[in-house]
């Protein structure tokens, strides 16, 4: 492959992955509200416990 | 108040169902032709710089609004901009919320048949033996119904497997499928990315290494004043605006379902890049190598001019069965696989905002919504599947899956940041926010957004004229020369034609059930009032 081509492919996939990655990694470990029966999510709610 | 009481089950089901939504066929068939029509490598400036200031705004906009809708008992667009603003026109505005929804669903489900058609005919070795004409010709002759069995019990199966799963609700269904549908189509992905890495030439008669085409598809343009053009800027934003599935009305109706301290910045992110990295990660790196390794930059050019679709279905199969029976058939159901899962995680998004009205300002039951909705795409989906060759698809996808959605975003931003309030509006995007909201996002949403959006409904003008006068079938026209073809175009004439009409009662129907909602809700409030 080019180096510019190879520069752009490997710049752009690095970028939209690492984002990706961030958030996802972020969202699974972000603590839930403290009342989790105020939140949207039935799995969270103290009666599925 | 509406007796809806659907949930979601948990976070990452909702991300992924939200991932699903905005992950369909173009992630894989129209994304990489566009990077190749507009520069390879250069198109992905703008690409990223439109997600940026377009995709992540219209994100923040549909998710908080969806959130805010839901907090007055409504889950579909009509009543969610209603609420927004003290003018009831916004009301009617919303009808595209559950217009688009249900005639992009009556051609989307008939496109999404043909994956699972091609999941069967890879298994059962329709294409082995087979040279590309051959491959290609079946496509035709599959959506010509030549044997109309096959297409048509696929397209039934299709309706009936979406309604079912409709009916068992968010987190019974569309959740559950997300969870499962979306891990499997990104290892499909990466599996299917590894081979096409591998093509090398000489082998299996490649005629190029994979990073051939992947040169082609990732080098900067020669020229540098490329990345200024605004034909390739117009594309970006138009391949931006597709992917996310803003401007449908769907992302507004699952965040409907949130409570309001819940986040929606964070979700909103996750649920965006992950489209995008399934995009631009794994959309890139399967069709064109594999193409180009094996028929040429040339060849592939000159099919990518009439989109993704020729690519996908009528010459991959045939590019598989160039690695052996065990593979062609691995890679086949992976690919086909892939797209099914692609096409159902939007296609369940389609549903929701209709049963959400239903539900909300007609009291129906979940079950008979679902059904219900199965029944509309059916009667709705009928002429696209009977009348392809006449063009009915594509006039269903330039007004319902274009125009509208163009329109309808264009619309609502206005909405959000001038009628709702920017204020306001901030206030809600960053409520129960897991992470903290960079403020541009805030000017990028009054300026910067709805700037990009008047300017791609503006340069779609006169694609609008063209395609209400019928420019392309009265050139044709002009061109032709036998009485036969002459007679075939009057015939697609007349069913673009009847198309558009019957598109039109649609909306009109919808804007019907809107008033006859809001008289209802006038009606019940003085009732109240009284008491």
């Amino acid at each position: 492959m080019e180096k510019g081509a190879l520069i752009m492919m490997l710049s752009t996939m690095g970028i939209v992955a690492g984002f990706t990655f961030f958030f996802f990694y972020k969202m699974m470990t972000v603590k839930p509200k403290v009342d989790s029966d105020e939140d949207s999510y039935s799995e969270n709610d103290t009666e599925n416990k | 108040m509406s007796e809806n009481k659907e949930q979601w089950g948990s976070r990452i089901g909702l991300v992924l169902a939200m991932a699903g939504n905005a992950v369909g066929l173009g992630n894989f068939l129209r994304f990489p032709v566009q990077a190749i029509q507009n520069g390879g490598g250069t198109f992905m400036i703008p690409y990223l710089v439109c997600f940026f200031a377009m995709g992540i705004p219209l994100l923040f906009v549909e998710w908080s609004m969806g959130r805010f809708g839901g907090k007055y008992g409504n889950h579909s667009t009509p009543f969610i901009l209603d609420k927004m603003s003290k003018f009831k026109f916004w009301k009617y505005v919303g009808v595209f919320g559950i217009f688009t929804n249900l005639a992009v669903a009556a051609y989307y489900c008939y496109l999404e048949s043909w994956t699972l058609s091609w999941v069967w005919n890879s298994i059962a070795g329709t294409f082995s033996g087979k040279s590309q004409a051959e491959v290609a010709s079946y496509f035709g002759s599959y959506v010509g119904l030549e044997n109309p069995i096959m297409p048509i019990a696929a397209w039934i199966l299709c309706l009936l497997l979406n309604t079912w799963i409709l009916s068992r609700g968010l987190s019974g269904g569309v959740e559950k499928i997300a969870k499962i549908g979306m891990p499997l189509l990104i290892l499909f992905g990466i599996f299917l990315a590894i081979m096409a890495y591998n093509v090398k030439a000489g082998v299996n008669g490649a005629v190029n290494d994979a990073s051939v085409g992947l040169n082609f598809l990732w080098k900067p343009a020669n020229e540098v004043g490329d990345i200024f053009s605004a034909k390739v800027w117009m594309a970006a934003a138009g391949q931006i605006f597709f992917t996310l599935s803003v401007g449908m009305g769907s992302i507004q109706c699952y965040a409907s379902y949130l409570k309001k301290r819940d986040d929606i910045a964070l979700n909103a992110m996750t649920a965006g890049f992950t489209n995008e990295f399934v995009e631009v990660v794994l959309g890139s790196s399967i069709i064109i190598p594999i193409a180009v390794g094996y028929l040429g930059i040339d060849n592939v050019i000159e099919m990518t001019k009439t989109g993704g679709l020729g690519l996908g279905f009528k010459t991959l199969p045939y590019l598989f069965e160039q690695w052996g029976r065990v593979l062609a058939v691995i890679c086949g159901v992976f690919w086909f696989g892939l797209l099914f899962f692609a096409g159902i995680t939007s296609s369940l998004a389609m549903g929701t905002p209709v049963m959400g009205f239903l539900q909300d300002e007609f009291g129906w039951k979940r079950q008979p919504a679902a059904w219900f909705f199965g029944f509309l795409v059916f009667i709705l989906g009928l002429p696209t599947v009977l009348f392809f060759n006449y063009g009915v698809f594509d006039e269903y996808d330039y007004w319902a899956g274009t125009f509208s959605l163009v329109l309808f975003a264009l619309l609502e931003i206005i909405l959000f940041a001038y009628f709702f309030g920017m204020k306001k509006g901030w206030e809600e995007i960053t409520t129960g926010a897991d992470i903290k909201v960079p403020i541009i996002f805030k000017y990028f949403i009054m300026i910067v957004t709805p700037a990009l959006l008047l300017w791609v409904f503006i340069n779609n003008l006169p694609n609008l004229w063209a395609q209400i006068t019928n420019q392309a079938i009265y050139d044709e026209m002009a061109k032709a020369t036998d009485l036969n073809q002459i007679w075939e175009l009057r015939k697609k004439l007349w069913f673009v034609n009847g198309s558009r009409i019957l598109l039109l009662t649609v909306w009109g129907a919808i804007a019907y059930l809107v008033y006859v909602a809001y008289r209802k809700r006038v009606k019940a409030s003085l009732t109240n009032e009284s008491k």
